[in-house]
């Protein structure tokens, strides 16, 4: 028996998502004396293969086959259930991205698996196996019990902290069976924004609304996330706008995020915004309106300009380092 | 083309959330159900599809009798007809067996849906039956043309996108900017009510998860406020009390 985890991917470097999912395996494969295995596909040095064993994996699958080289998640998810049946494990854990969900549903059929997304804490297992997992966008937690005998989990992203430790992983190569059956969807290109923080994988996240007026504006937004290491977001009207790239839109429509730090610049925090940012740690609101919807839902508010409030804190940002 | 929308039936995103008996069933009292919003970026883009090239959008749901004024607004909105699975959808597991169990008898080229509802937010659904039918899945999807008999897509990853290509018949996970979205006119209302809506019964799926119990998140602290003369005073406490920086 184990707990198997998936970890991917981006850009040549293991998503600090992966690392949490490494972390919550590694816990509950303690719970119940069992250790964590990591699959890792794709090329990644062996640093970064081996660094996984400091978050709690025992072992680590190392998959480098070329045709695996595009997160695609048919073969995917025969990879991972093909490692689940070598590996002997009853509950594999994934973290939930944008390819992780079609990855979860298919591998979950394959082992005949019940499966629960979006989990937010460790399962309970005084009694069965009950998970906490979040619904209605953030707005409350159901509790389920995966009563059958193999279960996949995908746990939602700053769900868990990924602790580094001490550890160390055996590295073993994995050459799963792929089937031409799996190859049914290609991906002809890939269109990435670079060197930017990733959104969805940000501790820090600096998001921008109609009260900034415009592109010409956004320096403001821009320069507060860099002194502050964090990335860059904005409500759906600007992204309508073309103010910014569809993919920095967050909201219920957008992109969901839950950084520790969410900063909010000129945004009313109308509930379909909220939604994608109510399970942030902690929310900072800027606004000139006090009746901003957004101050009930930030644990620290400014009623003020942004072209009077935010080159300061741009200063003070800087000024922390 | 034959094209199937599967549309989930979930309380309106400005609902406030609350339970009843003892947390275990949602407080339905002045909740407004609408057609799921991502469902409904997959349900228009169906009828740009069909009015470009022609052939039929059918509208699924699983769902009770309830469900059915949800069913004729996607009728209003352009679909030719209607299934409702009659059953409550009790996780995405169960309903995506449901899909599939239909779309087996009826060959669509081209089942579209949400890339999750926005009740149970799972996003499996489509995954589920994709692997059901044997078919190729793809989501989230913000756009999709179909040329000689495939599907063009560009799919949202993190911090980009990708653009993919699939072979019909082909499953997929929508979100905007897939279509406009489209209002239903005055005609569209009439005709509704007249469309063929059938109502099957549910095949019988086997149990692997079971829903427990509900819990509201903690109630928010007040807003602390700053003073925006002194905006630095933030980061003070965002280190040394919040402690997330
Ligand atoms: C089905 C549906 C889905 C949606 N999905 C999303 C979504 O995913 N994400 C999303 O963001 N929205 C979404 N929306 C739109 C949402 O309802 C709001 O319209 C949107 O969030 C408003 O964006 P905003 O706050 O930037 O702009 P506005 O509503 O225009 O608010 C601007 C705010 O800036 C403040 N302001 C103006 N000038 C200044 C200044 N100089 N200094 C400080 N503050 C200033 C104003 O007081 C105001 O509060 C959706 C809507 C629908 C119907």
């Amino acid at each position: 028996m184990s707990v198997l985890v998936f970890v991917e991917g981006a850009g040549g470097e293991i998503k600090k998502s992966s690392l949490e999912a490494v972390g919550y395996a590694s816990a509950l494969a303690k719970k119940i004396n069992t250790q964590a295995v990591a699959l890792v596909i794709g090329n990644y040095s062996d640093d970064q293969i081996s660094s996984l064993g400091k978050f709690g994996a025992s072992k680590v699958l190392s998959c480098k086959n070329d045709k695996l080289s595009q997160p695609l998640p048919m073969p995917y998810a025969s990879a991972i259930a093909e490692a689940a049946k070598k590996e002997n494990a009853d509950t594999i854990i994934l973290s939930r991205s944008s390819v992780v969900d079609a990855i979860a549903s298919r591998l979950a059929l394959k082992l005949g698996a019940g499966i629960v997304t979006n989990v937010v804490d460790l399962p309970d297992l005084s009694s069965g196996f009950k998970v906490k997992k979040s619904i209605y966008t953030g707005k409350a937690f159901a509790f389920y019990d995966l009563t059958s005998a193999k279960k996949v989990i995908t746990i939602s992203k700053n769900a868990y902290s990924a602790v580094e430790g001490s550890g160390s992983a055996t590295v073993e190569a994995f050459d799963p069976q792929l089937s031409d059956s799996d190859f049914k969807v290609q991906i002809k290109e890939t269109q990435k924004a670079t060197g930017d923080v990733l959104l969805t994988e940000a501790d820090i996240v600096v998001s921008g609304g109609r009260g900034l007026k415009g592109p010409e504006n956004w320096n403001l937004v821009i320069d507060l996330a860099k002194a502050l290491g964090a990335a860059t977001g904005c409500s759906k009207p600007v992204s309508d706008l073309d103010w910014r790239p569809h993919h920095e839109h967050v909201g219920q429509t957008g992109v969901k995020v839950s950084p520790n730090l969410y900063i909010a610049l000129g945004i009313s925090g109308a509930i379909q915004h909220l939604a994608g940012v109510n399970s942030s740690k902690v929310i900072v609101v800027v606004n000139k309106d006090p009746e901003a919807p957004f101050f009930k839902a930030a644990d620290y508010g400014i009623v003020g300009d942004v072209f009077e409030v935010v080159p300061k804190l741009i200063e003070a940002a800087k000024a922390l380092k | 083309m034959k094209i199937l929308v599967c549309i989930s039936n979930v309380p309106d995103t400005t609902s406030k959330i609350s339970f009843t008996d003892n947390n275990t069933k949602l407080n339905t009292s002045g909740i407004q159900y609408i057609i799921g919003p991502y469902d409904e970026y997959a349900l228009s883009r169906a009828i740009e599809l069909k009015e470009a090239a022609g052939g039929t959008v059918t509208v699924l749901n699983v769902g009770e009798a309830d469900t059915e004024p949800t069913i004729r607004k996607a009728l209003a909105i352009g679909a030719d007809d209607a299934i409702r699975i009659n059953a409550f959808p009790k996780d995405a597991f169960y309903v995506a067996s449901q899909i599939a169990a239909v779309v087996k008898s009826e060959n669509y080229d081209l089942i579209l849906m949400g890339r999750e509802s926005i009740d149970y937010n799972s996003g499996l659904v489509h995954g589920i039956v994709g692997e059901l039918l044997g078919i190729p899945s793809v989501s989230p999807v913000m756009k999709l043309d179909i040329e000689g008999g495939k599907a063009i897509m560009s799919r949202e990853i993190e911090g980009g996108k990708e653009i993919v290509e699939a072979q019909l018949p082909l499953v997929a996970g929508c979100q905007e900017p897939i279509a406009e979205w489209k209002i239903p006119n005055m005609r569209g209302i009439m005709s509704a009510r007249t469309k063929p809506l059938k109502v099957v019964e549910p095949t019988d799926v086997a149990d692997n998860v079971k829903l427990l119990n509900y819990e509201l998140p903690a109630p928010k602290g007040a807003c602390k406020m700053i003073d925006a003369s002194t905006p630095e005073k933030l980061f003070d406490l965002l280190k040394n009390e919040a402690k997330v920086l």
